[in-house]
């Protein structure tokens, strides 16, 4: 195989937007919120198969104890985040409007440690993901895929690279910039942990050039002996949304490109957060499961913006009474970032493993414009960061033309936002797309059916 | 407070990018031209522009009430059009006339087709057209431009234009600053580069179809044996490469689309300007590769991130 080399500067990318940063948490040291009096805890908090609770009503919980898990391989355990009571195991409205059974857990205030936790023995590759397994974790980005999953690589891949997404391109979120600027060491020997289990010898860690001093506390650390082989390094990358979308990353610090349809192995790449390789390097040291997450409580409504450091499962309006509570009646709060994340009816739900951000936006920062008609400027083109055509796209799914929307590889849209977010007619591009999309994996569902003999 | 939050899809952040501010920044990217044509034949311009603006504007109000859609003048297309449709006409054109041709390009061209967006001619241009065939002489009536070389006169008012006139009437500078005959938009070729370069700047347009469009003219006119320059910067070439064919609507959204539509719009122009007996050439080639579009842009799908072809034998 040939030697890898690391690029000088990012490979080239199409398309994506200028997004206003607004990252107003950046400087600010996060904060420990105080255990709160009562956590819900979803059987959903990752992509793939729901746990099942493994307490009752009734039962006393500690700190750190699994309290669901599930038997599927894509799935990742629930542990207790406070100790208490399991107060009540009943169905809550998720951000997506699905209802999900939650064990709610009455915290004691004691923080009682469970007496299981123990730094986990990992000599080899496969102890590494029964751990990361057993930790519950999952990709702390945003979309909650169950890392242990990831990081089983099928054998005939051939995974060269690591990739370490510090990107953190959406608007106001810092939690990432953050876990550099207070964990670096942990970021550093969670990399090289992986890194020489997975047998992996370039490893590319990708950041944004709006965070230089992220940048520097990184180099500082891989340009030093740990890495004698220097096989890690820092590669700067341009401060453009969506430049932390996987595909977009791997193009950017490899030049590769991820097949249609395919994963980042496909392109010889592991991608993985920062903030999940750094919870790896603790977990290994204290044997702590997730229990808790930083997250950027921001907007033009908080009071106070800061990252806030929560246990998992804390009320979300609990969360903002923390930070000095709402400015005003805010417009729309929003779990994740304004670019993709999802707005929220009220603020009676829950922090998941996966969420990186509670915005509360005011009517000016979030403004709705009613869509007019498509002008044909061709600028969602020239935006669209995977080069498709938005407005085909949309057109195709309003006509619920499934062949149109495959030929124009509906499937391949990431749902950035790039494209609604660029055109002046305030078409609503990827609300449409995401029904194309929808449509397209109902008449598969239905082919499938059909094959089988089912009734339908 | 729940029942005052906002639900939608995401994304929750909008750009300030808008239909009507593109609008603005043509408007302002005439306005050159505009100045140019009071400058050249005086302040009658400025009637025949205010006539046209003001047609267009009130036509497109009433046939939307009349459809019963809502008003869209708002966004200031009509405003474009009126505009367009007024540079394309001469200076002593019939206000009546010139009025017809906003009925033609606002109602036929553009309301009866959806409005905005969904025409597939370019309503200035096809008004124009309508106009030349109807009343041929009238639009063909160009009164004399201040300062224009005597030699090119017709008779006490009037001169030929450019690329009617005998070689050697007009030098390159006259054509450069609009001393010459011809519709009151076209005549000065710095205003028009001006407004071209102040839209690619405001990123309204890409350089991609003036760019190609005059490249593909000048080679065409060298293969055929004219003066490339000369024909650049004579008639409504760049008035119709940097205007009229940059049309979001009438154009190809996809970027080897504008390249072969603005590759075709340079041939026929040229084409047309050195074998048909038309005066011009700019206007037929444009419409005629707008209507075009839909099948150069299905030719011209761009190749989405991770596209691999299939090999030749591979399954699925
Ligand atoms: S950006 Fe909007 S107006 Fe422009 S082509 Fe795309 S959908 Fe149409
Ligand atoms: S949402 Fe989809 S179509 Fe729109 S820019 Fe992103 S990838 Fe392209």
């Amino acid at each position: 195989m040939a030697e890898l080399s690391f690029p000088k500067r990012p490979y080239r990318t199409k398309g994506g937007v200028h997004a206003p940063h607004n990252k107003n948490t950046a400087h600010k040291e996060s904060v420990m919120m105080p255990v709160p009096a009562i956590v819900a805890l979803p059987m959903t908090q990752h992509i793939g198969a729901p746990c099942k609770p493994m307490v009752k009503v009734g039962d006393t919980v500690d700190v750190g104890q699994q309290i669901a898990g599930s038997d599927a391989f894509v799935s990742a355990p629930i542990h207790a985040s406070v100790s208490g009571k399991v107060k009540k195991i009943d169905k809550i409205t998720m951000p997506d409007g699905s209802k999900v059974e939650a064990v709610f857990i009455e915290s004691d205030g004691e923080q009682r440690l469970s007496p299981d936790i123990k730094p986990p023995k990992v000599d080899s590759l496969s102890d590494l993901i029964t751990a990361v397994r057993n930790s519950g974790l999952v990709g702390l980005g945003g979309a909650g895929f169950p890392t242990a999953v990831k990081l089983n690589i099928p054998s005939d891949k051939n995974v060269d690279t690591l990739i370490i997404n510090v990107a953190e391109c959406e608007p106001y979120i810092t939690s990432d910039h953050r876990e550099i600027l207070e964990n670096s060491w942990d970021v550093i020997s969670g990399i090289i942990t992986v890194k020489e289990f997975l047998n992996i010898h370039r490893v590319i860690i990708g950041i944004e050039n709006n965070k230089p001093d992220a940048i520097k506390a990184l180099r500082e650390i891989a340009d030093s002996s740990i890495d004698p082989e220097d096989e890690i390094r820092v590669l700067p990358i341009k401060a453009t949304y969506p430049q932390g979308a996987e595909k977009i990353l791997i193009k950017a610090c490899t030049g590769r490109e991820v097949p249609v349809g395919g994963l980042p192995s496909d392109a010889g790449c592991l991608v993985m957060n920062v903030g999940s390789i750094a919870f790896i390097s603790r977990y290994l040291k204290t044997g702590i499961p997730l229990i808790s997450r930083r997250l950027t409580v921001d907007g033009g409504c908080i009071e106070n913006p800061v990252n806030v450091i929560v246990p998992i499962g804390t009320p979300i309006k609990e969360v903002i009474d923390f930070v000095g509570g709402y400015k005003e009646q805010p417009y729309k709060l929003i779990m994740g970032g304004p670019m993709m994340g999802i707005s929220l009816p009220n603020d009676d739900l829950y922090v998941l493993k996966q969420n990186n951000a509670i915005l509360a936006l005011s009517e000016k920062e979030a403004k709705y414009n009613e869509p007019t008609a498509c002008i044909r400027c061709g600028k969602c083109l020239d935006a669209c960061p995977m080069r498709l055509q938005p407005l085909e796209l949309a057109n195709a799914a309003n006509r619920g033309d499934i062949d149109a929307l495959k030929a124009y590889n509906a499937m391949n849209c990431m749902e950035c936002g790039c494209c609604s977010f660029t055109c002046p007619a305030k078409r609503h591009l990827v609300q449409n797309i995401r029904m194309g999309k929808a449509l397209i994996q109902k008449a598969k569902r239905d082919e499938i059916a059909a094959n089988k003999g089912g009734k339908k | 407070m729940e029942s005052k939050l906002h639900v939608s899809s995401s994304p929750h952040f909008k750009g300030n990018n808008s239909t009507r501010r593109i609008m603005l920044d043509v408007i302002i990217a005439l306005c050159p031209a505009a100045i140019a044509a009071c400058v050249i034949f005086g302040l009658r311009s400025m009637v025949l522009i205010g006539v046209c603006v003001s047609t267009c504007v009130l036509l497109e109000y009433a046939s939307r009430k009349i459809m019963k859609r809502d008003t869209t003048i708002g966004d200031l297309s009509a405003v474009v059009t009126g505009l367009l449709l007024a540079l394309n006409l001469p200076v002593d054109i019939n206000p009546l006339i010139a009025m017809f041709g906003c009925l033609i390009a606002i109602v036929v061209v553009k309301q009866m087709f959806g409005g905005i967006g969904m025409n597939f001619v370019n309503p200035a241009l096809a008004a124009r057209i309508v106009l030349l065939v109807s009343f041929p002489s009238a639009m063909m009536h160009w009164v004399t431009a201040a300062g224009a070389p005597a030699a090119a006169q017709i008779d006490a008012t009037t001169s030929a234009t450019p690329l009617a006139a005998a070689p050697g009437v007009y030098s390159y500078i006259d054509l450069l600053i609009g001393r010459c005959g011809g519709s009151i938009g076209e005549v000065c070729a710095v205003a028009l580069i001006l407004g071209g370069i102040y839209l690619v700047v405001r990123r309204v347009i890409s350089p991609i179809i003036p760019c190609v469009y005059l490249a593909t003219a000048a080679l065409m006119s060298l293969i055929v044996g004219l003066d490339p320059l000369y024909q650049l910067l004579s008639g409504g070439l760049l008035l119709g490469a940097i205007f009229m064919a940059t049309d979001y609507t009438t154009s190809p959204v996809t970027k080897w689309g504008k390249v072969i539509f603005a590759v075709g719009c340079g041939f026929f122009t040229i084409l047309l300007r050195a074998y048909s007996n038309m005066p011009e050439g700019v206007s037929f080639s444009i419409l005629l590769m707008n209507i075009l579009v839909p099948h150069i842009e299905r030719l011209t799908t761009p190749r989405t991130l991770g596209y691999v072809k299939k090999a030749k034998g591979e399954k699925k």
